[in-house]
């Protein structure tokens, strides 16, 4: 009715249809709708920090502002950063990140369990519809479970633990729509990589990458935590996977109550920045070669390049699901002459499970060395840290100069199928002609 | 907020990687910053000098969310980082230390050693070498409120202190 108003037209037409990002926002910020770009204030339901990131980092700037955390309930401290390394600056930051959480009655604090993007759900600390920051760029891993999850860091999350709040830009929707079911052999991490390839590094800045389609629902919850884990390679700030019967079962396993699950969905008709859309059942496993994860490339591309060392670890590629892919391709064969192997399960369950069903006996038997569950490699930290000159491919998520070694070193990176693959031939190889 | 000072002029991808290698992250904010794009230009950390420019192309700062790439700059002497386009964490970082993150188009008609006169609140690079303004976008008010403040904890210290 152009040129007139009237309050029962008003109260006839739906609320402006919203993404899930949008409702977990609105529903943080108090509102009853938020709009992409709006500055909004919201409350946080859940604050994670690791060692790195921790105390040592939050004791100075809590101390300035002479507060203490908001509601330590509502905080999980968990260390994988420093894990395994034993030098006195190591040894230190963990002592400290240990006397800080004695003395405060956390929601959560796990030391030395395991790499804290699998540990958080792991523990039930997540469900469907949460609002939570983590003190680690990663922390996008969090949206797989229907939340909205992102990074942050030191001194944001000061503000965090100071106030329970922070600002967000409400983030435009990337929908990023994967169709069919990917072929054997190929892994959420080729469709992560080509998606990278497609829209580069930084393609999706400060969006949501929101993750759907019949290949996303035929996803284990180990595959589309690598989804969303990697969304922040796309410059997002946050990725998300809408809860369904799998996220349920996965979650009420670990004892957390999914009752709602359903109020957590994107409107069909919410509208989206943009779309692009996955043809799953034509993805070849996909390389990304030295230093950007944007560098992908279908297999081939790189196949026959000479490595020095094979890695599956890190909270991208060293969950159970992944090192089950790694086990299938080495299984009953041994590793290339002069090619170091290493495996470092993403969280110490895993690690329990792993062992209990083998799969740790056949990476071994190939010739894997395993590793303590810790950020590790993935970070220059540990045994698999790369030399100068030196070849690697591995399952984590970042191949910028220098991350994983010297400066000098090259890292590809791949699916757990292609880093097995690849420690069996002792160069880049197609895992497909291995299964 | 008027700064002047010497552009240190890179390209796309500057990453927190380079800004502050993870082998140095343990130790302490000195030794990082002096560590700061060593595998890319050696000679940054040494000769920078305090009140210069920082100013790169698309995507600075991609990656993680360690505080201590803007803050390795901002020890290093830089007080105002200029970018096409920036992670957004970094960017949040950046600001939250109290230093000016602004988005800038033409971050390509700068070079590096030009004098620039900066005035965030304003968004205007004045290149004094070039002689050409430069135009960037605006951060949203309670940024600049923010920035001007010192940063995230000031900012905050102030606002408690006040009883909000």
């Amino acid at each position: 009715m152009p040129g007139k108003h009237n309050d029962n037209d008003a109260a006839r037409q739906t609320p402006m249809s919203m993404t899930l990002a949008e409702k977990i926002i609105a529903r943080a910020s108090g509102r009853e709708r938020v709009r992409p770009g709006e500055i909004v204030t919201c409350e946080v339901d859940l604050a994670m920090m690791h060692d790195s990131s921790g105390p040592r980092r939050q004791i100075p700037k809590l101390a300035e502002l002479g507060v203490d955390v908001w509601d330590a309930a509502k905080v999980v401290l968990i260390t994988d950063h420093f894990v395994g390394e034993r030098d006195e600056l190591s040894i230190e930051i963990q002592s400290l990140t240990r006397d800080w959480a004695a003395k405060r009655n956390l929601g959560g604090y796990h030391e030395a369990q395991g790499i804290c993007h699998v540990v958080l759900p792991e523990r039930g600390h997540l469900a469907p519809g949460m609002f939570v920051v983590g003190g680690d760029s990663h922390s996008t891993t969090g949206g797989a479970f229907g939340c909205f999850m992102t990074g942050i860091g030191a001194t944001d999350m000061a503000g965090v633990l100071a106030t329970g709040s922070i600002w967000v830009r409400v983030p435009q929707t990337l929908r990023v729509r994967v169709d069919g079911v990917l072929g054997d052999g190929v892994a959420a991490k080729d469709v992560i990589l080509a998606i990278c390839h497609r829209i580069g590094i930084n393609g999706a800045n400060y969006m949501t990458a929101e993750y759907t389609g019949s290949g996303v629902a035929a996803m284990v919850m180990d595959e589309r935590m690598v989804l969303a884990n990697m969304a922040v390679e796309l410059g997002a700030k946050c990725g998300i996977v809408a809860p369904d019967d799998v996220t349920c079962a996965w979650l009420a396993g670990v004892g957390v109550d999914v009752a709602d699950a359903q109020t957590w969905q994107s409107d069909d008709d919410a509208p989206v920045a943009r779309e692009i859309v996955v043809d799953a059942a034509e993805l070849a496993p996909q390389v990304a070669a030295p230093h950007s994860p944007e560098n992908s490339a279908p297999v081939n591309a790189h196949a026959g390049t000479p490595i020095d060392q094979a890695y599956i670890g890190a909270c991208t590629g060293a969950k159970l699901d992944d090192l089950r892919m790694a086990a299938r391709i080495v299984d009953g064969r041994r590793i290339a002459e002069g090619v170091r192997f290493f495996v470092a399960p993403a969280s110490v369950r895993i690690n329990e499970e792993a062992e209990r069903e083998g799969v740790l006996d056949t990476l071994r038997a190939a010739g894997a060395a395993i590793l303590p569950s810790a950020c590790g490699a993935c970070i220059g930290l540990g045994p698999a840290r790369l030399g100068a000159g030196e070849v690697g491919i591995s399952s984590s998520s970042r191949n910028f100069q220098g991350r994983m070694g010297d400066a000098s070193s090259q890292t590809y990176l791949s699916s757990p199928y292609t880093v097995a693959a690849t420690a069996l031939a002792g160069h880049i190889a197609d895992p497909r002609d291995y299964l | 907020m008027s700064e002047s000072g010497r552009a240190w002029v890179y390209g796309d991808g500057i990453n927190t990687d380079l800004l502050a290698p993870a082998a140095y992250l343990k130790g302490s904010m000195e030794e990082l910053a002096a560590h700061c794009l060593q595998d890319l230009d050696p000679d940054f950390a040494r000769s920078v000098k305090e009140g210069d420019v920082f100013v790169a192309g698309d995507n600075l700062g991609i990656g993680s969310s360690r505080e201590q790439a803007p803050q390795a700059l901002q020890m290093l002497g830089i007080r105002t980082v200029l970018a096409k386009s920036f992670g957004r964490i970094f960017y949040r970082n950046a600001l939250n230390l109290g230093m000016p993150a602004l988005v800038c188009a033409d971050t390509d008609r700068i070079r590096s050693g030009d004098r620039l006169r900066v005035d965030a609140t304003a968004g205007v690079v004045e290149n004094l070498t070039s002689g050409e303004t430069l135009a960037c976008e605006s951060l949203p008010p309670h940024l600049v409120e923010m920035v001007a403040d010192g940063g995230l904890i000031p900012h905050l210290k102030k606002k408690l202190a006040g009883g909000r």
